[in-house]
C-alpha cells in the first residue's frame, strides 16, 4: 500500500489513523473490509464519517478500539490516540483506555443496555469500571449525567430499566455513560439512525452541546448527508473500505469533489421541493467487500469512468479538501452540471438503490444544490 | 397482582384435579383393563372376582369412585391400600417425602453449581480446546441411562474397589438425617453425584447455548466499550441474562424429581423416597397409593411451575410490567 | 450493516452442506451407521459366526474354551455355593465374545438384537412424537382461540405430570391388556407399545415450542398477506407455515431419538417396556442385574451401548440445530 501523497506529519490530532486494513478471512477467502484509510480527528472537533452500509465505516472504528472479537479479523496500520497506537497496544491498556478516553456509543439503543440492570446501575458500572467510586458517590453523579442528557426527573429515573425508557431517552441515556469519564474522543456509530426524526434532530443538538462544553473530539458515524451536514466539522467519505473524499465540511457539501459524494449529496431529500419526484439514485448495488477490484472501488458505479480508473487513485488534494479520483482537478464541476443533466434525461435506473435515508434536513439550501439543474 | 394469584391458583388447581381425572381414566377407564382382575389375581374365579369387586366398591359408578376416593384422600386422610390393606396411604407418601427431599435438593445443589460453571466456562473459552471438551462432557452426561450409571457406580463402591478405595462406602439405604448427619450425607453421596451427572449435562448445554447467544448481544459491544472485563461481562452481564430460561428449566426440573421423577435413582440405591413408593404402587395396580403419590407429585410440579412465574418476575424486569 | 443473502443455494442446500463440514456431526453420522449396520447383520452373527441361538434358554449348553469343554453355566464358588454362574466375556468373537447370561443365551448376540428394537423404538417414537407434535402445534398455533385453549390445556397437563410416572402408568396398564384404538389392537407383547407410550408422553415437548412457532409467524406479513387474499387454511398451514416450522421440528428428530432411547432402556429396566421373549439394550441391562457382581459385562455392554448410541444421537442432533436452527431451545432429558 501506498504512501498517501500529502505526508501525514505526527500531529497533535487526538486519533491519527494510518493505512488502517482490516481483513476477515472467511471459507470463501479472506476480505478486506477496511484498505488503507488514512484520517485524522483534531482536537475538539466533529469528524461526520460517511458511506453506504458495508463501507466499513463502523468495522474501522470498532478495529481500532479492538472491539472486534472475530478470531478471523486481522488489524494492520497505525491509529496513534495520545501517542500510544491502539492496534497494537495490549487488551489491557486498551481496555483502560476504553470508557474513560475513548468512548463509543452505538446504532441501537434499543439492545445497547443489557436488559436485566436499571439506567443507573449501567451508568454506576461505567463510572466504577476506571477506578474506584463509593457506590453512593457514583449513584449521584449517574443521577447528575442523566440531568445533564436532559432526561426530566433524572433522580427517579435513574432506578429505571431500559425498557421503560423510549428509544431517544435511551440514547440519551447511553450518552451520559459515555460522557462519565469525559473521554477526549466520542466515537457515536449511527447514533440516530434508530430514532424517528425529532428524536434525531432532538440528539444531535445534544451531542453538540456536550462537544461544546466537554471539548472532546466526535467521530459520527453515518449514512445520512444530512446529519453531517448538522454536526461535521470535518468529512470522511468512504467507500469499500477506502476514503473517497475528505475534507471541511462546507468544502465538501459546496464543491465536492468525488463522483460518490455527487451522489451521495444527489440522493438526499429536500424540504422544500414544491413537486415529489423520484430521489436520484446512485446506480448499481454497493460493492461487496470480497470482490474490491484493483483500481478505483467506485469504477463499476460511475458515469465518468475512464481507463486510469484501472489503477487505484490515491488521496490528493489542496487544504485538506482531498480525494481519491482520476478525473482532472480543474473539470470536476464541470462534469459534475454535465452528469446530472444526463441522469435527469436517463430517467431513473431500474435496479438502483437509494444510496441514502435522508433525515429531511435542509443541506444549507443554495450551497450544495448543482447550480441551475432541474431534477 | 391478587387477581393474577388467583387466577394461577385456580389454574393450578384445575390442572391437579385433571391429572387426577386423567390418572383415575387410565387405571379404571382403560378399554379391556380390569382393576378386580388385578386385584384377585390371574385366573381367579367369577365369584372371587365378583365379591372383590364388591370388596373394592368397584361395582359402582366410576364418577361416583372417584369422588370417594378424593374424599378419602384428601378430607378423611384415611385411603388405604389395595395391597397391603390396612396401610394408610398419607402416612406411607408423608415417610418417603423427606428421603426423596434429601436426595433431590443435595443432587439439585451439586447440579447447578457444576452445570453454571460448566457452561460459562465453555462459552467464555469459546474457540479454545476447553469449549468443545465441556460439550463432549455435556454430551456424555445426558447420554447415560441414570439407572445405570448407579449400577455402574454399585459395582465399584459396593463391589470391585469396596475393599480398598471405597472401604468407607456405607451399604446402600438411608439413614434419616435426624439420626445421624454424617451417615446420612455418606448414604446419599453418591445417589446425589449420579443423579447429579444427568441434570448438570443438561444444564451445562442448555446455558453454553443460551451464553453463546447473549455473548453476541449488543449490549455486550457496549459493555465492551465502556472498558469493562471479559470476566465481569461473562459472569455479571451475559450469565444474568441466560439464567432466566435455566431458571424456568430448573422449576420443572426440581418438581418433577421431588414429585418422583427421581425413582430411578432411588430404585437403583435401595431408597425409599416417593419414587420407589409411586413405582411399587404401580407395579401392583394399588390405585389408592398411586393416586396419593400422583397428586402429590402433580402438586410439587404445579407449586413449582408457579414459583417459576414469581422467580421470572424477579429477575426479569421486562415481565414486571403486566 | 445487513448481511446480504450472498449464496443463492437454497436454505436446506446451505444447512446440509454445513452439516457435512461439521466433524463432529459426521464422526457421529459414521457411529450410528456403524451400530446400525452391526445391528442389521444380526442373525448373520448369531447363525453364521456365533452360531448360538439369541432367545432360547440353554442352560445345559457347553463351549470350547483352549481345548477345555465348559459348561456355559457353572456352580457358584461363592456364598452358599448354590445357583450358578454363567461364563464371563471370552474375547473371542465366535465363542461368547461377551459370555452369557443367566439363562446361558449368549450376551453379544442378544447385544445385537436388542439393538434393533432399541434403534427402532428409540427412531420411530421420535418420529411419532413429532408427528404429532407438529399436527398439535400448528392446529393450536394457527386456528388459536376455543381449540388453542384446549389444546395448550392438554399439554399442560401432560407436561405437569412427570413423565416417568406417566410412562409407567400407561405401561403398568397397557402390557396386562394391550392397546385397542377402535380397530387397531396392539397386543400387549408387542412392540409397538412401547413405540406408543414413549412416542406419546414427549409430545408436548416438541409441541409447545411449535406451537409458539406458528403463533409467532400468524402475525408476519406474509402470512397476513395470504389470509387476506383468501387463500384456504389448509393451503396456508401447508405452504406457508409447515415449511417455516419444519426446521425446528427435524432439529427435534435426532435429540428426541436420543431421548426415548433412554426413555426406552429405562422402561425396559423397571420390566415394563420391551417383553420377553423380544429383548432391547434395557432389558439385557435388567437381565444383569443379577449378576453385576460376578459378571458385569453383562450390564456394562448394553449400557455402554445405549450410551454411545445416544451420545452419538445427541451430537448429530446439536449439529442439525447448529447447520439448521441455531437459536432453538430443547430442555434436554428427563
Amino acid at each position: 500500500m501506498a504512501e498517501p501523497t500529502v505526508a501525514v506529519e505526527k500531529s497533535d490530532a487526538v486519533l491519527d489513523v494510518r493505512d488502517l486494513t482490516v481483513k476477515f478471512r472467511t471459507r470463501r477467502g479472506a476480505f478486506t473490509a477496511v484498505d488503507g484509510l488514512t484520517f485524522q480527528v483534531q482536537p475538539g472537533e466533529v469528524m461526520g464519517v460517511v458511506g453506504e452500509s458495508g463501507s466499513g465505516k463502523s468495522v474501522s472504528m470498532m478495529s481500532i478500539l479492538g472491539l472486534i472479537r472475530d478470531p478471523n479479523c486481522s488489524v494492520t496500520g497505525q491509529a496513534f490516540f495520545s501517542g500510544q497506537d491502539l492496534i497494537t497496544l495490549p487488551e489491557k491498556d486498551l481496555r483502560s483506555l476504553r470508557g474513560r478516553r475513548v468512548a463509543m456509543i452505538f446504532q441501537d439503543p434499543m439492545t445497547a443496555l443489557t436488559p436485566v440492570f436499571t439506567v443507573g446501575w449501567h451508568i454506576v458500572e461505567q463510572l466504577q469500571a476506571h477506578g474506584r467510586m463509593p457506590s453512593r458517590v457514583a449513584k449521584q453523579r449517574a443521577v447528575e449525567l442523566l440531568d445533564e442528557v436532559g432526561i426530566p426527573d433524572a433522580a427517579r429515573r435513574v432506578d429505571d430499566y431500559p425498557h421503560q425508557f423510549s428509544g431517544g431517552m435511551r440514547q440519551r441515556a447511553v450518552i451520559a455513560m459515555a460522557l462519565a469519564h469525559n473521554p477526549n474522543l466520542l466515537i457515536a456509530d449511527e447514533p440516530t439512525t434508530a430514532l424517528d426524526v425529532t428524536t434525531q434532530a432532538q440528539i444531535l443538538e445534544l451531542l453538540r452541546r456536550l462537544q461544546r462544553e466537554h471539548n472532546s473530539s466526535i467521530v459520527l458515524i453515518t449514512h445520512d448527508m444530512g446529519v453531517v451536514s448538522e454536526i461535521a466539522d470535518r468529512v470522511l467519505v468512504m467507500y469499500a473500505g477506502r476514503a473517497a473524499e475528505v475534507g471541511p465540511r462546507r468544502e465538501v457539501f459546496r464543491n465536492a469533489n468525488h463522483p460518490y459524494t455527487w451522489g451521495l449529496l444527489g440522493s438526499v431529500p429536500r424540504v422544500g421541493r414544491t413537486r415529489l419526484r423520484r430521489l436520484p439514485t446512485i446506480p448499481g448495488h454497493p460493492i461487496s467487500p470480497d470482490a474490491i477490484p484493483e483500481g478505483c472501488a467506485f469504477a463499476d458505479r460511475c458515469r465518468h469512468r475512464f481507463d486510469r480508473c484501472d489503477e487505484r487513485p490515491e488521496l490528493a488534494g489542496t487544504a485538506g479538501h482531498l480525494d481519491a479520483c482520476w478525473l482532472p482537478r480543474d473539470d470536476r464541476q464541470a462534469v459534475r452540471r454535465a452528469s446530472v443533466v444526463a441522469a435527469a434525461e436517463e430517467g431513473d435506473p431500474g435496479d438502483a438503490l437509494p444510496a441514502a435515508v435522508g433525515g429531511g434536513f435542509d443541506i444549507e439550501p443554495g450551497h450544495i444544490e448543482p447550480d441551475g439543474t432541474q431534477l | 397482582m391478587i387477581r393474577f394469584a388467583a387466577r394461577r391458583l385456580v389454574a393450578a388447581a384445575l390442572v391437579l384435579f385433571a391429572i387426577s381425572v386423567l390418572v383415575f381414566l387410565i387405571f379404571f377407564a382403560t378399554p379391556g383393563v380390569d382393576p378386580a382382575a388385578r386385584i384377585a389375581g390371574r385366573n381367579a374365579d367369577p365369584q372371587t372376582l365378583a365379591q372383590v369387586r364388591h370388596e373394592f366398591g368397584l361395582d359402582r359408578p366410576l364418577p361416583i369412585r372417584y369422588v370417594l376416593m378424593m374424599r378419602h384422600l384428601i378430607i378423611d386422610r384415611d385411603l388405604t391400600s389395595y395391597v397391603n390393606r390396612g396401610d394408610k396411604v398419607v402416612p406411607q407418601i408423608l415417610q418417603a417425602i423427606p428421603i426423596t427431599l434429601s436426595l433431590v435438593i443435595g443432587a439439585a445443589v451439586i447440579w447447578m453449581v457444576v452445570g453454571i460453571a460448566m457452561g460459562v466456562l465453555a462459552a467464555g473459552k469459546r474457540g479454545t480446546f476447553i469449549d468443545p471438551l465441556i460439550v463432549l462432557l455435556g454430551v456424555i452426561g445426558v447420554s447415560i441411562p441414570v439407572y445405570w450409571l448407579g449400577e455402574v457406580v454399585n459395582l465399584i463402591t459396593q463391589s470391585r474397589l469396596h475393599n480398598s478405595i471405597f472401604s468407607w462406602v456405607p451399604p446402600l439405604g438411608y439413614v434419616g438425617l435426624g439420626q445421624n448427619p454424617g451417615q446420612w450425607a455418606l448414604h446419599l453421596l453418591f445417589p446425589w453425584l449420579t443423579l447429579a451427572v444427568l441434570y448438570a449435562g443438561i444444564y451445562a448445554r442448555v446455558l453454553r447455548s443460551e451464553m453463546v447467544v447473549a455473548l453476541n448481544e449488543d449490549y455486550v459491544r457496549t459493555e465492551r466499550a465502556k472498558g469493562v472485563s471479559e470476566r465481569r461481562i461473562l459472569w455479571r452481564h451475559a450469565l444474568r441474562c441466560s439464567l432466566i430460561p435455566i431458571v424456568s428449566l430448573f422449576g420443572l426440573d426440581f418438581g418433577a424429581l421431588v414429585g418422583g421423577a427421581a425413582l430411578l435413582t432411588e430404585v437403583v440405591f435401595g431408597l425409599p423416597g416417593i419414587g420407589k413408593l409411586t413405582y411399587d404402587a404401580l407395579q401392583n395396580v394399588d390405585l389408592p397409593v398411586i393416586m396419593g403419590c400422583v397428586l402429590y407429585a402433580a402438586f410439587f410440579v404445579v407449586l413449582a411451575n408457579a414459583l417459576v412465574d414469581l422467580v421470572y418476575v424477579a429477575l426479569d424486569p421486562r415481565v414486571r410490567r403486566g | 450493516m445487513t448481511d446480504g443473502s450472498r449464496s443463492s443455494a437454497g436454505p436446506w442446500r446451505t444447512a446440509l452442506g454445513q452439516l457435512v463440514r461439521n466433524k463432529a456431526a459426521m464422526a457421529a453420522l459414521f457411529v450410528l451407521i456403524l451400530i446400525t449396520a452391526a445391528c442389521l447383520l444380526a442373525p448373520v452373527y448369531a447363525n453364521d459366526v456365533a452360531h448360538v441361538h439369541p432367545f432360547a434358554s440353554n442352560v445345559n449348553g457347553t463351549t470350547t474354551i483352549d481345548g477345555q469343554k465348559v459348561q456355559l453355566l457353572q456352580s457358584s464358588t461363592t456364598g452358599l455355593g448354590l445357583g450358578v454362574t454363567p461364563i464371563g466375556p471370552t474375547w473371542d468373537v465366535s465363542n461368547y465374545f461377551l459370555g452369557v447370561d443367566d439363562q446361558g443365551r449368549d450376551v453379544m448376540a442378544r447385544m445385537l438384537y436388542g439393538g434393533r428394537n432399541s434403534l427402532l423404538i428409540g427412531l420411530t417414537s421420535a418420529v411419532l412424537c413429532c408427528l404429532l407434535a407438529t399436527i398439535l402445534g400448528l392446529i393450536a398455533g394457527y386456528f388459536g382461540g376455543v381449540t388453542d385453549s384446549i389444546i395448550a390445556r392438554i399439554l399442560d397437563v401432560v407436561w405437569a405430570f412427570p413423565v416417568y410416572l406417566l410412562a409407567i402408568s400407561l405401561s403398568v396398564v397397557l402390557l396386562t391388556s394391550g392397546l385397542i384404538i377402535g380397530p387397531v389392537h396392539i397386543g400387549a407383547g408387542s412392540l409397538f407399545l412401547p413405540i406408543v407410550i414413549i412416542g406419546v408422553i414427549y409430545v408436548p415437548y416438541v409441541a409447545r415450542p411449535i406451537r409458539g412457532q406458528v403463533m409467532a409467524l400468524r402475525e408476519r406479513e406474509f402470512l397476513q398477506a395470504s389470509i387476506g387474499l383468501g387463500a384456504s387454511d389448509w393451503r396456508i398451514l401447508r405452504r406457508e407455515v409447515l415449511p417455516n416450522v419444519l426446521p425446528s421440528v427435524i432439529v427435534f428428530l435426532p435429540l428426541m431419538t436420543a431421548l426415548n432411547m433412554i426413555t426406552e432402556s429405562a422402561l425396559s429396566f423397571l420390566s415394563i417396556g420391551v417383553q420377553p421373549p423380544n429383548a432391547s439394550w434395557g432389558t439385557i441391562i435388567n437381565d444383569g442385574l443379577g449378576l453385576l457382581y460376578t459378571r458385569p459385562a453383562v450390564t456394562l455392554a448394553p449400557g455402554l451401548a445405549i450410551a454411545l448410541t445416544a451420545g452419538a444421537f445427541n451430537v448429530l442432533g446439536d449439529g442439525v440445530r447448529d447447520a439448521l436452527d441455531p437459536r432453538a431451545r430443547l430442555r434436554g432429558a428427563g
